[in-house]
């Protein structure tokens, strides 16, 4: 296509011959995962433009209370989450040499969810919310149906891993599955509706909005990438030490952190100081995770520029540790004066969900999906996805980081508030640019997953032998 | 089964998931049952059920996601009121402290803005009592009514808002979220009875600030921008029917300023000035306020938008505060 100093994309060379089920179900997952992406983010670009015009499309279900909630938790729940499975449904067998153990129960666990996230966005729209607590917004009989379906992962896996024909439990599987048991506890903890009151409550706020990042979303897709990284390589990771050490220290570490989200409230100040103390500590699973990761890319950036999908996940990397680097400094109450309430803490956010967790995962998709269905994506049109997706998350970044550190230095220097709100339009537009072109990203690479469908696959493995004897 | 997190899985997840749940047990379910031992602040008061009901419809909208509720012991914070106790959120479930401040801290709203009139035209359209308001307007709280029927609590919504040939007329939960926003309200902290040492105005973080403040106008002016723009409005207009315009106001004009002092530190309701009626009620301001901010406010009042009456001093204020 022109220009010579665009280095053409490689090619797959080589094709995984898979249980065609297994790809069905796998494809399914995604499926459903682009569809709450496309949903969830226009949700999120709605939200955003509403601070720009306050008074467009001014209805009870589209105002921006309601749709705030709507927008987090599709993407958390409807679009990362089952995206993240997808790829484990194929990591935790292949890793383990067994055959998925319930295919059945895998797909109830996708329908539950499904039904989740749809009644979930109907119900905070008609305004039942579940006291407007971060991420557990859903109302609690919606937490049974996605409890369940969580539980029946975390069997599924753990049967496929008893059941594997190789000694030594995958490093991957480590980090997936404690992930998926963490996010049990936390999520029981978190919604046992009886138990919590008042500033209680909000010591469980700060736990649970922590660790639902931090104990399913990070160690889940750091086992992913502890798969597909190496295999998109072809080469080892650099250290398998360095992921025990950071899968103990992520338990270990992360769990303390939570009331790094209510600095200087009324919450107990050695509960704040020991946060901001994990804080610090947090640095070593996530730069032994960054650390591994960057060393086993050395020396294979021809390798990583030719592949479509690697690009994403080196951008992935580099935010896990800036991302997180950055949720240390802001938990520093010299930091947190500036910072806190500010839109600054948005950007941090979306540079972790987003610039973190989701482009690990679409790597993760590029890299497996067109192994398993033997049908590659335009390679176009993957650059179209990962540039928009990129550039629009730096604009956001950009304009939210920016903008968040003028609100805090307005109210530092005591100015009346509503110069902070003035001062942030312009830094909202462009946030608003930004997330339209992430938007735009997500119609492509649902373009890309149509072209990555398994046509041809057959039905079944029978099938496929029988076709193979036929032939 | 040998001792080995590479080899035997049963070991390894079940290390992971009670040491999680152990640590969860440490670090939050404990805290937790401990914070809601706190007894309530003294003076605290249970929300009433219509005002419990507004709470709902606050979290039925999501205000949360825009307002905190909570004061930090931070400089920057005084505007909202003193810094949040642990016992002020005692009758608060689900806790609403937030974590953003798209808008500004409610934690004290009750005692910063209790006009009812003010709060139904700022849910009606925010933009009608604060132009650069970027919040939702929250139409469906209202019906828009051919006429007024009995019993109706019309809203003085003013051109270009109101809608041609109709009323507007609160429904009951906006009603319910307004008396929501007049009950939150700090209960006043008695330092003495804590025993600790009392802080007066005059020794508070806001007090330095302000006599490192070498500008008087600019302190003036940023005082009432905080605590007076949203009625009085920045043009000093004021608001028909919430509060009276300022300019040319006899009482802001007078020679002897004690009556407007006075009324700054008491404020004000039901009197009617210039021929209209004022229902709604200016909160006082001399537990907000230090003397110097009370002066500086005053003085730049008595000489913007073409008012030039002779200015106060921190001695005149503290002298109507003395009597």
């Amino acid at each position: 296509m022109g220009s010579a100093s665009i280095l053409p994309k490689v090619r797959l060379q080589e094709f995984l011959e898979e249980d065609p089920a297994l790809t069905r179900l796998i494809y399914e997952y995604l499926v459903w995962a682009t569809v709450w992406l496309i949903f969830g983010t226009l949700v999120g670009l709605l939200v955003s433009i509403k601070l720009s015009v306050p008074d467009f499309l001014p209805y009870e279900w589209l105002s921006f209370g309601r749709l705030r909630q709507i927008h987090t938790n599709t993407v958390f729940w409807g679009f990362l989450s089952p995206a993240m499975v997808a790829l484990a449904l194929y990591v935790v067998p292949r890793t383990s040499r067994a055959r998925l153990h319930s295919f059945t129960l895998a797909r109830i666990a996708l329908w539950l969810w499904n039904f989740v996230v749809a009644a979930g966005a109907v119900t905070l729209a008609l305004g039942y919310s579940n006291g407007n607590q971060e991420f557990r917004e859903y109302i609690w009989p919606l937490a049974i149906p996605f409890a369940s379906g969580l539980l029946l992962h975390v069997y599924n896996f753990y049967q496929t891993i008893a059941a594997r024909r190789i000694r030594e439990i995958y490093i991957s599987n480590w980090y997936i599955l404690a992930a998926a048991l963490w996010t049990a506890v936390l999520y029981t903890i978190g919604y046992l509706p009886w138990w919590q009151y008042n500033l209680g409550q909000t010591v469980i706020q700060g736990y649970f909005m922590h660790m639902g990042v931090g104990m399913w979303f990070t160690p889940f897709v750091v086992g992913l990438t502890y798969y597909f990284l190496p295999k998109f390589l072809n080469r080892p990771i650099y250290s398998y030490a360095l992921g025990v050490l950071g899968f103990w220290t992520q338990m270990i570490f992360y769990s303390l952190i939570g009331t790094h989200h209510y600095i200087y409230s009324p919450v107990a100040w050695w509960l704040q100081t020991t946060a901001i103390v994990f804080s610090v500590g947090m640095l070593v699973p996530v730069w032994a995770g960054t650390g591994n990761f960057l060393l086993t890319m050395s020396g294979k950036w021809d390798t990583i520029r030719r592949s479509y999908s690697l690009p994403f996940i080196v951008v992935g990397v580099i935010f896990y540790g800036l991302a997180s680097t950055q949720g240390t400094i802001e938990s520093f109450r010299s930091a947190n004066v500036l910072w806190h309430f500010t839109n600054f803490t948005v950007g941090h956010a979306h540079a972790a969900m987003y610039g973190f967790v989701a482009f690990l995962v679409w790597g993760g998709i590029y890299g497996l999906l067109p192994r398993l269905t033997h049908r590659e994506p335009s390679i176009w049109a993957v650059g179209v996805h990962f540039w928009f997706a990129l550039l629009g998350l730096l604009i956001m970044l950009f304009a939210l980081s920016v903008g968040g550190t003028v609100q805090g230095l307005s109210w530092i220097a005591k100015q009346p508030f509503i110069d902070s709100v003035v001062k942030m339009a312009p830094y909202w537009l462009w946030r608003s640019v930004g997330g339209l072109l992430m938007v735009a990203s997500h119609f492509v690479f649902a373009y890309n997953v149509w072209r990555m469908r398994p046509v041809g696959v057959p039905r079944d493995a029978a099938a496929r032998v029988t076709a193979e004897v036929a032939a | 089964m040998k001792f080995d997190f590479h080899r035997n899985h049963f070991l390894l997840y079940n290390t992971a998931f009670w040491g999680f749940l152990v640590l969860s047990l440490i670090i939050a379910v404990g805290p937790a049952f401990r914070a809601m031992q706190t007894p309530p602040t003294p003076g605290l008061v249970e929300l009433t059920p219509e005002e419990q009901r507004g709470r709902d419809v606050y979290v039925r909208e999501g205000c949360s996601y825009c307002h905190s509720q909570q004061v930090r012991p931070l400089e920057m914070d005084l505007p909202y009121g003193r810094p949040s106790a642990a016992g002020d959120f005692v009758y608060a479930t689900p806790q609403l402290l937030g974590t953003q401040r798209t808008g500004p801290d409610l934690a004290n709203i009750g005692n910063r803005q209790p006009d009812e009139t003010w709060h139904l035209l700022h849910f009606y359209n925010p933009r009608i009592v604060v132009p650069e308001s970027v919040m939702p307007a929250f139409p469906w709280l209202f019906h828009v009514k051919d006429r007024e029927e009995p019993g109706d609590i019309v809203v003085p919504v003013p051109e270009p808002y109101k809608p041609a040939g109709k009323v507007v007329v609160a429904t009951r939960d906006v009603l319910s979220l307004v008396a929501y926003m007049q009950a939150l309200r700090q209960p006043k902290l008695d330092l003495k009875a804590l025993g600790m040492a009392e802080a007066t105005p005059s020794g508070s973080p806001a007090a330095e600030a302000a006599s490192s403040a070498t500008d008087e106008a600019a302190l003036g002016a940023q005082v009432y921008a905080n605590n007076c723009a949203r009625c009085h409005q920045a043009n000093g207009q004021g608001l028909a029917g919430i509060a009276p315009s300022l300019v040319g106001d006899p009482v802001v004009t007078a020679a002897d300023p004690t009556e407007h002092i006075r009324i700054v530190l008491e404020g004000l309701s039901g009197r009617r000035i210039g021929g209209q009626e004022y229902p709604g009620r200016m909160p006082a301001f001399a537990d907000v306020l230090t003397d110097a901010e009370i002066a500086a406010v005053i003085n730049h009042e008595r000489s913007s938008w073409g008012n030039n009456a002779p200015k106060v001093t921190v001695e005149d204020v503290r002298r109507v505060r003395g009597q």
